[in-house]
């Protein structure tokens, strides 16, 4: 027989046990409750702003919302064959033209779709213009919407201005991502395939973000590694002065040192004045060192030193000095000892200054924009140029999202390795 | 007599200077660059190099103009103001929701706590030109990009994690019986924070403050796409004036950042000490 278990109860005759969870989910609550303003903040303010951008970056409904009737006629149509639409698709098409120009969208949707064909810009402006003409026309002849349509632009009687139309059936569309990554979409197979290596700027201009980034963290962790361990086994008032020393380039503005760069590396600069008053180099020969690539590695190099000094500090400060010297006592060269003791233990602020290093550089804006010139840009340029100069909004959605990606694979990365728990400051 | 510990061979000697030689120089590669900016913001002449006058201290060759230049100009005074309002109201904010829930975080009862971090933290992790993009689209569509209501929001949501890192950090090893005491002496939750937890916690609150103002006040690439001239800062004008037409009165602008910048480090300094003494940590 079962022994049954004794139920506890509380002096006011309440099962123990469910006062105990009540209880807990009281706390819980209430600790929630403290971080949940905030995180309503983040989550409104931050995350949904980024959900909004991919959306954007697939978003296509420009095309469907301007000329409804022209896709809903095109649904039986083959678009890979090598027939034109029926005079069905045509007259919806200058039906919707004439309202789409009533209401001011035709020349935004030809600049949309110019993305995907050059000439429909001008083609949906001159249509736009004039379409309502070409209606009155057809319609006092009883004509052929497709003859005159025709007749009245050439372009109308090519495939590919269909197919493109064709295409955006379906409100979410992927091009921009395979405009991101230098991928083209065939007009009539609709297979997808990579541009001629000489079009394809996104691919390699990502590839040089993350070369020039690497380069960077490589120059920082050469720089940085020599000082921190000098920073860690000094005594610690003289390790603190030099510490803040560190610390100053840390705390003053971004723009401050960019500025910095440009008064030192300019032609017309301090080094290259010093330069040529030593003697080194003539005054026709003044290097350029800026407005490059060597101007965005210098800058970056020293703004993001800090940021792999730090961490690299404070896990050599945590390392035993008496490590080393037991190694040396049992007669280890001191080379050895340090590449086979010291260094391995200093390895977990290598990786945590790097990936630091690497993430903060891929995405940086700033410097590359003031000092890089045309060599020395990052993808993150590129994007701000699409949103302020090129006004391709969409696809600078789809490299930021591309971007991104990356960047929280290399931040899971670093959440593997460190820990986000682990982030300090200063 | 010697310099050197008399047990080291010449090679280790040798090594000793060398590796002195390389950290030194790793020092001056650091620092040089902010320094060269002070005595250039003095110069007569509108260059951005030493004149032979200023190398010579001929007192003709220095000059206050670019100063001058700065501290009447209304431009830059408008922007002076514009970053200092935008910096202290998205501060306020940031400090006022962070340390709240640093309060929850720190909680053993908190549910999904490492989810909660991650999404906390994302504004740090997010390249700021994507944070900028994305802002961008999502305060243009709610009519609020180019007013000063836009950058204060986005500035402060990037200045959060500073604050929760910082004050969850100095609550690890803050007394929870401290707070059963003030309760059993009658106080409220909301009285027993301001009476105990916050003086404890209060040097965490402000470097995570300090952190939040720095973020703001040297942002740039939020404003530029969020805000319009109305919303210029510092740092915005220096990007367009470094863009544009360079003048010296940059230079003078960033001398007198360093000297805020030294202030904050200063400041942040004294915080450090005074938070390991609150807390009982002893050297």
């Amino acid at each position: 027989m079962p022994v049954a278990t004794p139920r506890l109860l509380t002096a006011e005759g309440h099962e123990l046990r469910m006062v105990l969870q009540k209880h807990k989910a009281r706390r819980k609550r209430k600790a929630f409750l403290l971080v949940a303003p905030l995180l309503t903040f983040v989550v409104v303010g931050f995350c949904l702003p980024i959900l909004d951008m991919l959306r954007r970056s697939a978003d296509n409904s420009i095309v469907e919302e301007t000329l409804p009737r022209t896709i809903s006629s095109l649904k039986g149509w083959d678009a890979s064959g090598d027939s034109l639409p029926g005079e069905r698709a045509f007259a919806a098409l200058a039906q919707d033209l004439v309202l789409a120009q009533q209401q001011r969208r035709a020349t935004r949707l030809g600049q949309r779709l110019n993305y995907e064909l050059s000439g429909l810009a001008s083609l949906f402006r001159r249509s736009g213009r004039d379409m309502e003409k070409v209606v009155l026309e057809v319609r006092s002849r009883r004509g052929s919407y497709k003859e005159s349509l025709i007749a009245f632009d050439a372009r109308w009687g090519e495939l590919d201005s269909w197919r493109v139309l064709k295409r955006f059936e379906d409100e979410m569309v992927a091009d921009y991502y395979f405009a991101s990554l230098d991928m083209k979409r065939d007009l009539q197979s609709n297979e997808v395939s990579f541009r001629p290596s000489e079009e394809r700027i996104y691919l390699r201009l990502f590839g040089r973000t993350v070369v020039i980034s690497l380069g960077i963290t490589l120059a920082t962790l050469l720089l940085g590694f020599p000082l921190a361990l000098w920073i860690a086994r000094l005594p610690t008032h003289q390790g603190n002065i030099l510490l803040v020393m560190v610390l100053l380039p840390f705390w003053t503005s971004l723009l401050v040192r960019t500025t910095s760069w440009i008064v030192l590396l300019q032609q017309q600069g301090v080094i290259n004045d010093l330069l040529v008053a030593i003697g080194i180099v003539s005054e026709e020969g003044r290097l350029r060192m800026i407005y490059n690539t060597t101007g965005t590695v210098v800058a970056m190099t020293h703004i993001l030193l800090p940021f792999m000094v730090l961490p690299l500090y404070s896990v050599m400060k945590t390392i035993s000095p008496s490590y080393m010297r037991a190694a040396v006592s049992l007669g280890a060269h001191p080379i050895s000892a340090f590449w086979k003791v010291y260094f391995p233990n200093t390895v977990p602020g290598i990786g945590a200054g790097a990936i630091m290093v690497f993430i903060l550089s891929i995405g940086y804006y700033i410097t590359p924009e003031l000092v890089g010139g045309r060599t020395g840009v990052f993808i993150s340029n590129r994007i701000a140029y699409h949103i302020s100069s090129s006004l391709n909004w969409g696809l600078a959605a789809a490299l930021g999202i591309a971007l991104l990606t990356f960047v929280v694979a290399i931040y899971w990365l670093y959440d593997k390795l460190v820990g986000i728990d682990n982030i300090k400051l200063g | 007599m010697s310099f050197f510990p008399p047990h080291l061979s010449i090679f280790e000697r040798g090594w000793y200077v060398v590796f002195r030689l390389i950290c030194v120089s790793v020092l001056v590669f650091l620092l040089v660059p902010i320094l060269v900016i002070v005595p250039l913001s003095f110069n007569a002449l509108p260059y951005f190099t030493f004149t032979p006058e200023m190398l010579s201290f001929d007192p003709k060759g220095y000059s206050l103009q670019w100063y001058r230049e700065f501290f009447t100009d209304p431009n830059w005074q408008g922007a002076v103001r514009n970053s200092v309002f935008i910096a202290l109201c998205s501060t306020a904010i940031a400090v006022g929701l962070g340390t709240l829930a640093a309060l929850g975080l720190s909680r053993a009862d908190m549910p999904a706590r490492s989810v909660v971090m991650g999404l906390l933290i994302s504004p740090m992790i997010v390249p700021l030109i994507i944070s900028a993009v994305g802002m961008f689209f999502f305060y243009s569509r709610l009519g609020l990009q180019g007013t000063h209501l836009a950058v204060i929001l986005a500035h402060a949501a990037l200045g959060t994690p500073f604050v929760v890192i910082t004050v969850t950090a100095t609550l690890v090893g803050f007394d929870f019986t401290l707070l059963r005491a003030a309760a059993s002496l009658g106080a409220t939750p909301v009285r027993a924070f301001f009476k105990v937890t916050l003086p404890i916690i209060f040097p965490g609150v402000m470097s995570g403050a300090l952190f939040a103002f720095i973020t703001s006040f040297d942002e740039v690439v939020v404003v530029l796409f969020v805000g319009s001239f109305h919303q210029r800062t510092i740092p915005w004008k220096m990007f367009s004036g470094i863009r544009e037409h360079i003048s010296p009165t940059i230079l003078a602008v960033a001398t007198c950042l360093i000297l805020v910048s030294m202030l904050l480090l200063v400041s942040l300094e004294l915080l450090r000490r005074r938070g390991e003494k609150m807390r009982g940590i002893k050297h």
